[in-house]
């Protein structure tokens, strides 16, 4: 069982029984949702953008503890960040969780899904909220998907 | 990871109430013997797909290293020998399903494209505008998407008969949409892969000839578990993949009475399936090469025809015998786990338990039994109508197949309160 909390670290359960920034914002300036089709995780994620800073971030869905961690954990991880610094921090967390390679600094609290990447079928769950978020940031009109 | 040299100990395990020696049956599965995470495999996906006896695996190697050649256009003599053991295999499958000819017994690729053959071919010809299709709450996404995509084609309308709480049919509502007068065909699921209900089909045939509607059954599922007589039955398409019966995967069947059949335009075109071709006009073979265009997965076909032979000598009576004591057993524990729901409570049932556990997703329930060597399935089971029933996004299920234990059912239980542990 001991190897099973490298995946399901403390701060993931934690996150995933009292999820973070789990609200929907009234009106935000981005939206999108996120499907992983090969499970049925949903996330639904809002911002608002003010002056190229996210100053609200927040998600919605149902999924699995690493999904829905991922996400509350990325909400902490980006507000108040500039929009510009969301590609290169989704870039920094995807070669944690999918490398074996040392974690890059910088990525804080978002390191604890590091244990993600000896799971390559739960990638796709670390990710689900990003991939939402790059969405909204693009105005995607679809949900994306990660397939 | 997988350490194939460990073997896993069953010698222990005693026969079964049903008279099986489980021992002797687990020593023919060579991918039983491994370690998964350094656990003992303890493999309860058999749904999904199941694994493979070595009489199946050796049949197969037997043909591609004895005598392999293509079928039906050789007169050399490897050809005859190819053609004679893939349509030995034919007859195999015929004397299982109890069918009245050869010719009723289509080799396609898997279930899904038995049942696309059904729906293109026999919807594409019968099915029109303002007609009706009947099919239930309870399909694998295989038997609705084709009627679906067929209703778009036609215009027809898709009618979906109910379930309850419990995982039963309605079938006064069944009742009801058959009277409407239009409805072309019914197609159902005969043993529920998420939920494990065994459907009422014989009732449901009966109702639907009454009436003079044909009936698809859907028999994926029930196959391995059951034994099936198309005649007793009466259904008029039966369809099933290999690989969920000991056999390979690439290859499935359509059993089609043959009147029908014979009525039926082709499904594709090209080789085998034709007796003259000129560029003016082609004359379509007789049954069953009409539906079986090109070349086959002939050695594959072959392995078919093996594991159902392997299976026979077991005995379908004794492994659905052997299969009900695994899921009376494992239902009673699993009940008894706090925060577990069972989704699929019907009073017939067969070979698997779906379910959920209270504050934990299916996924990361999957994820954590992997690591004890425990393989279920996590997720919506290509059946996500049945999770909207439920108002769930996925369950966690266990299904078994003739080389389970109780001891594996106790791995199971076991699994599941660590995972409670650590999601507590
Ligand atoms: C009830 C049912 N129908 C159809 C299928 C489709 O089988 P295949 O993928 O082999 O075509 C499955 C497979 O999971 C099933 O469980």
């Amino acid at each position: 069982m001991s190897d099973m909390r490298d995946l399901y670290q403390e701060v993931i359960l934690d996150h995933n029984k009292r999820p973070r920034n789990f609200r929907i914002i009234a009106e935000p300036t981005h939206t999108a949702n996120g499907l992983n089709p090969l499970c049925g995780d949903r996330v639904s994620v809002f911002l608002d953008i003010q002056e190229g800073v996210i100053r609200d971030i927040a998600f919605q869905g149902a999924g699995c503890a690493i999904s829905s961690a991922s996400a509350s954990l990325m909400t902490e991880a980006l507000k108040g960040k500039k929009v510009d610094d969301v590609g290169p921090l989704f870039d920094a967390f995807h070669t944690v969780v999918t490398s074996d390679s040392e974690c890059p600094h910088g990525l804080g609290k978002l390191s604890v899904l590091a244990g993600v990447r000896d799971y390559p079928s739960r990638v796709k769950c670390a990710t689900l909220a990003w991939h939402a978020v790059r969405a909204a940031l693009e105005e995607h009109q679809q949900p994306v998907a990660t397939e | 990871m997988n350490d194939m040299s460990a073997l896993h100990a069953v010698s222990a395990t005693p026969a079964t109430h049903a008279g099986l020696d489980l021992a002797r049956i687990r020593a023919e599965f060579p991918i039983l013997r491994q370690r998964i995470h350094g656990k003992p495999l303890v493999y309860l996906d058999n749904a999904a797909s199941v694994q493979k006896p070595k009489a199946v695996i050796d049949a197969i190697s037997a043909c591609y290293s004895g005598y392999y050649a293509n079928i039906h256009r050789g007169v050399h003599l490897l050809s005859e020998r190819s053609t004679l053991a893939y349509e030995g295999a034919r007859e195999k499958v015929r004397a299982f399903l109890n069918a009245a000819s050869t010719q009723e017994i289509i080799f396609t690729r898997n279930a899904t494209e038995s049942i696309n053959l059904v729906a293109s071919s026999f919807g594409g010809s019968v099915v029109k505008a303002g007609d009706e299709i009947v099919i239930t709450g309870m399909e694998h996404h295989s038997n609705i998407v084709p009627w679906q995509m067929l209703c778009q084609r036609t215009g027809a309308t898709l009618k979906v008969v109910p379930f309850t709480d419990a995982g039963e049919l309605i079938l006064e509502e069944y009742e009801r949409f058959l009277s409407s007068g239009r409805v072309k065909i019914v197609a159902v699921v005969h043993l529920s892969n998420a939920l494990g209900t065994l459907n009422p089909v014989k009732a449901m045939i009966d109702s639907a000839h009454a009436r003079g509607i044909p009936v698809l059954v859907d028999g994926a599922q029930s196959v391995p578990h059951l034994t099936v007589d198309v005649r007793e039955l009466d259904c008029d398409f039966y369809a099933f993949s290999a690989h969920k019966i000991y056999g390979p995967s690439g290859v499935g069947v359509l059993y089609g009475k043959q009147a029908l059949l014979e009525a039926m335009p082709p499904y594709q075109g090209g080789g085998d399936m034709i007796s003259l071709v000129t560029f003016e006009k082609t004359e379509y073979a007789d049954l069953p090469n009409k539906f079986e265009a090109g070349t086959p997965s002939i050695a594959d076909v072959i392995g078919l025809g093996a594991a159902l032979d392997w299976l026979n000598a077991i005995g379908l009576n004794a492994v659905a015998a052997h299969e009900h004591e695994l899921l009376e057993y494992a239902t009673a524990q699993l009940q008894d786990i706090p925060g577990l729901r069972i989704i699929g409570t019907a009073r017939d049932k067969a070979a698997l338990a779906s379910f959920t556990l209270q504050g934990v997703h299916p996924h990361d329930i999957g994820t954590i039994l992997d690591r004890d060597g425990v393989a279920i399935r996590a997720g919506h089971h290509c059946a996500q109508p049945v999770m909207q029933h439920y108002g769930v996004p996925a369950t966690a299920r266990a299904s078994f197949a003739v080389y389970n234990t109780r001891d594996e059912v106790d791995a199971l239980v076991k699994a599941l309160y660590k995972v409670k542990e650590l999601f507590a």
